[in-house]
């Protein structure tokens, strides 16, 4: 079974570290389905939040070998717990006549905003878990989009009751 | 010109707000580290360093100039083997750092603690194709297990502390540092951090105690049991504890090419090396066996072959520093990461402990037979009526002649395999090859490092025609530090193993292998300056050995030999030992 694993990586903030995993990844036939990386509140570290899929084996592999990383600090598999996930996505659409409205509508619908407007498009910014994304995107489609910018799953590990 | 005065160790001590350059920082820094050898080759952007060495620091370090950037890294390479300690090498920006990374991916496919500092232009000039520039850090990392750029004169003590704590600890591994022309040249006081802890960096020593336990109960229990015992052995110097666990629960062993000396070879336990080429005997063993136990070895393709077929009826337990080689290639059943000196200590204490019972060996009797039955059945083998030198003839000979005394190293393809196979190997970091990576021309700088080593000792570099062409620039080093290598090429005029698999899997079409045209090594030696021998005739074989052998200095023992021989047996690639080609 090849399920997709969301794999949280606190790493040091240096130069290169970015091109160590993500090298480790492609020297290794691994795949990389998203990844975004920032600095955390210690601007010592940053977060890596990368999206694989692999059977079992290649994901223990995944992790062992990030963990062989000298710079890596931590690395969970949050899928193995409950955790929340979020990605941004701004879409750009063709909107003129009717579908102007239809879009807007949606926009509402999904509580997404608009973020740049012109006389025959509409760019709107949305946000959410993949089957959100998954259903706004599959709803606009037919209306056109034109351009599409995703920055990859951001997630946290859910907070234990009581901590 | 006025000679710059430089304060001595004791005045920096009693002084540490002295300020002294990148360059000095850097050899005071090898010092802390006990170094004491460092091969290299100069250059522009290192000439700082190259300047400091021999105006300063000439009584504390060896420098051995090598002729070629890769011989630096394979030298280190071979002084970190037969010595346990890490080697250390210095080359220059640019080609002298792009030179380096076939010997820096040879020393980390077998896991050589090596660390090769590389010269770099100004950091100014970092990223403007300025001359001799090379991204030899970007080049570096997949073929490293880390690397740095050092940016600020401030961060480079620290920075080789931690290049040495990453490169000999955990499973070791190169460690490559670029320095900057200008770091090199800037000041800053100098306190070498030798307690330095690292917040990232905690390999996994201590055996998991639940897991020992298991693979103690295991043991006990198994009537077909087997080990499989590599590099990690030799590493770890864990060779003691393996004998003893061995002999106590009278479990035969096999090795990798990488473990070879780690268990003795002449050992009445030991089945010799398993694999690709290894023995018959061995490599049934390990497809009958009910236990596997792996020590410090990691399920290469070339030990397992078919994997579905590996050691299919059995429990495997697997020792391993590094947790990525567990469940990696084979699943295994009690999997314990650590050090194997450790975990080999604990298993040996917890199997104490339970008491092995009177009729262990009774138990294994039945299998002790089938593994002597098998042995009797296919012996390692060569035809011995020939006038032709068969190769195998020359390794063996080495062997007696030198009563197995000698550091072997060996280039790679059919030399290697005839000399894992002909010289028996009882001490540990006494063969020196590239199992991983197959480096041909590994073999010559590497006993060139093993030498400088161990001056006394006999050190012998196993080659073909083919692999010694690779780094034979190296007769210029030899020759210069009067170290008595000898070289003993099986010259059969072929890339032998290539041609060997276009014999077997190609229809004999033999498509560029054919390499006649060589020089004549027995002049080339003399051209450098060392002594050249040849033997034609297997009668000749063992006056030239001699000759060779007694002869103070470098020398070429150049034996021509049949050209279309093979090394068997051979498991083919992917097969399983119903594949095994026995002659």
């Amino acid at each position: 079974m090849e399920d997709s694993h969301v794999i949280s990586v606190l790493v040091e903030n240096k130069p290169g570290v970015l091109a160590r995993v993500s090298g480790m990844f492609s020297g290794r036939g691994f795949n990389i389905h998203s990844l975004a990386v920032a600095p955390t509140l210690d601007p010592e570290y940053s977060r890596m939040t990368i999206v694989t899929q692999g059977k079992e084996q290649i994901i223990e592999q995944i992790i062992k070998q990030l963990r062989k990383l000298v710079n890596v600090v931590k690395v969970q598999d949050l899928t193995r717990g409950d955790y929340v996930d979020r990605e941004m996505v701004l879409i750009r659409v063709r909107a003129t006549g009717p579908k102007r409205s239809e879009v807007l509508n949606l926009t509402d619908i999904f509580r997404a905003k608009v973020v740049d407007v012109t006389h025959d498009t509409v760019t709107i910014e949305v946000s959410g878990t993949q089957s959100k994304i998954d259903a706004i995107l599959e709803l606009l489609a037919p209306v056109g989009i034109l351009d599409l910018l995703r920055t990859g799953m951001v997630a946290i590990q859910r907070a234990r009751k009581g901590s | 010109m006025t000679k710059t005065p430089i304060c001595t160790l004791s005045e920096r001590e009693l002084n540490p707000t002295v300020k002294i350059s990148g360059a000095h920082i850097l050899l005071e820094s090898l010092k802390a580290e006990g170094v004491d050898t460092i091969f290299g080759y100069p250059g522009g952007a290192v000439i700082d360093v190259f300047d400091v060495l021999a105006r300063h620091f000439s009584g504390d370090f060896r420098f051995v100039l090598v002729r070629h950037e890769q011989a630096a890294v394979h030298a280190a390479d071979g002084y970190a083997r037969a010595t346990g300690k890490p080697g250390v090498a210095l080359v220059t920006s640019g080609p002298g750092g792009t030179n380096t990374v076939t010997g820096l991916a040879t020393a980390y496919m077998d896991s050589i603690p090596v660390l090769v500092f590389t010269g770099q232009v100004p950091t100014a000039l970092i990223g403007n194709d300025a001359f001799q520039e090379a991204d030899i850090v970007g080049i570096t990392r997949p073929c490293t297990k880390h690397n740095h750029l050092v940016s600020r004169v401030e961060d480079l003590a620290r920075t080789i502390r931690e290049a040495f704590i990453v490169a000999t600890t955990g499973r070791p591994g190169p460690v490559l540092v670029d320095l900057p022309k200008d770091v090199m040249q800037a000041k800053t006081p100098f306190h070498y951090p030798l307690d330095l802890e690292l917040a990232t960096y905690k390999p996994t020593v201590k055996a998991h105690p639940p897991s020992i336990k298991r693979a103690a109960d295991l043991l006990l229990e198994a009537r077909r049991p087997v080990i499989y015992a590599g590099g990690g052995v030799i590493t770890s110097a864990a060779h003691q504890e393996l004998r003893t666990l061995a002999e106590m629960l009278f479990l035969p062993v096999t090795m990798t090419l990488m473990g070879l000396g780690c268990f003795p070879g002449t050992h009445p336990l030991s089945l010799g090396m398993l694999g690709m080429h290894g023995t018959y005997r061995a490599n049934m063993a390990v497809s009958g066996c009910d236990l596997l136990l792996a020590v410090g070895a990691r399920f290469d393709d070339r030990v397992t072959g078919k994997i579905e077929e590996f050691a299919k009826d059995a429990k495997i337990i697997h020792i391993d520093i590094d947790p990525t080689s567990i469940q990696k290639n084979i699943g295994v059943d009690v999997p314990i990461v650590a050090d194997a000196r450790d975990a080999m200590a604990q298993l040996i204490a917890a199997v104490r402990g339970q008491g092995v019972p009177p009729e262990h060996r009774e138990n294994l009797k039945d299998w002790h037979a089938q593994l002597t039955a098998w042995r009797s059945e296919q012996r390692l083998r060569f035809d011995r009526t020939t006038e032709t030198i068969k190769p195998q003839y020359v390794v063996e000979k080495l062997y007696e002649l030198t009563a197995g005394r000698a550091i072997i190293t060996t280039e790679v393809g059919q030399n290697q395999m005839w000399a894992a196979q002909y010289y028996l190997f009882d001490e540990p970091r006494t063969f020196l090859t590239s199992g991983g990576l197959g480096t041909m021309g590994y073999g010559f700088p590497a006993a060139v490092g093993a030498q400088v080593a161990f001056p006394d000792k006999l050190v012998i570099d196993i080659a073909g025609d083919g692999s010694i062409q690779m780094n034979i620039q190296e007769l210029a080093t030899v020759k210069q530090y009067k170290l008595p290598v000898k070289i003993a090429i099986l010259n059969n005029g072929f890339l032998g193993m290539v041609r060997q698999w276009q014999e077997r899997f190609y229809d004999q079409l033999y498509a560029h292998t054919d390499i006649t045209a060589a020089p004549d090594f027995v002049k080339l030696a003399e051209a450098y300056g060392a002594v050249g021998l040849r033997a034609e005739t297997t009668s000749e074989v063992e006056s030239v050995i001699k000759r060779g052998l007694e002869t103070p200095g470098p020398v070429i023992m150049d034996f021509v030999v049949e050209r279309e021989e093979g090394v068997y047996p051979m498991v083919p690639a992917g097969g399983s030992v119903k594949n095994m080609i026995l002659v």
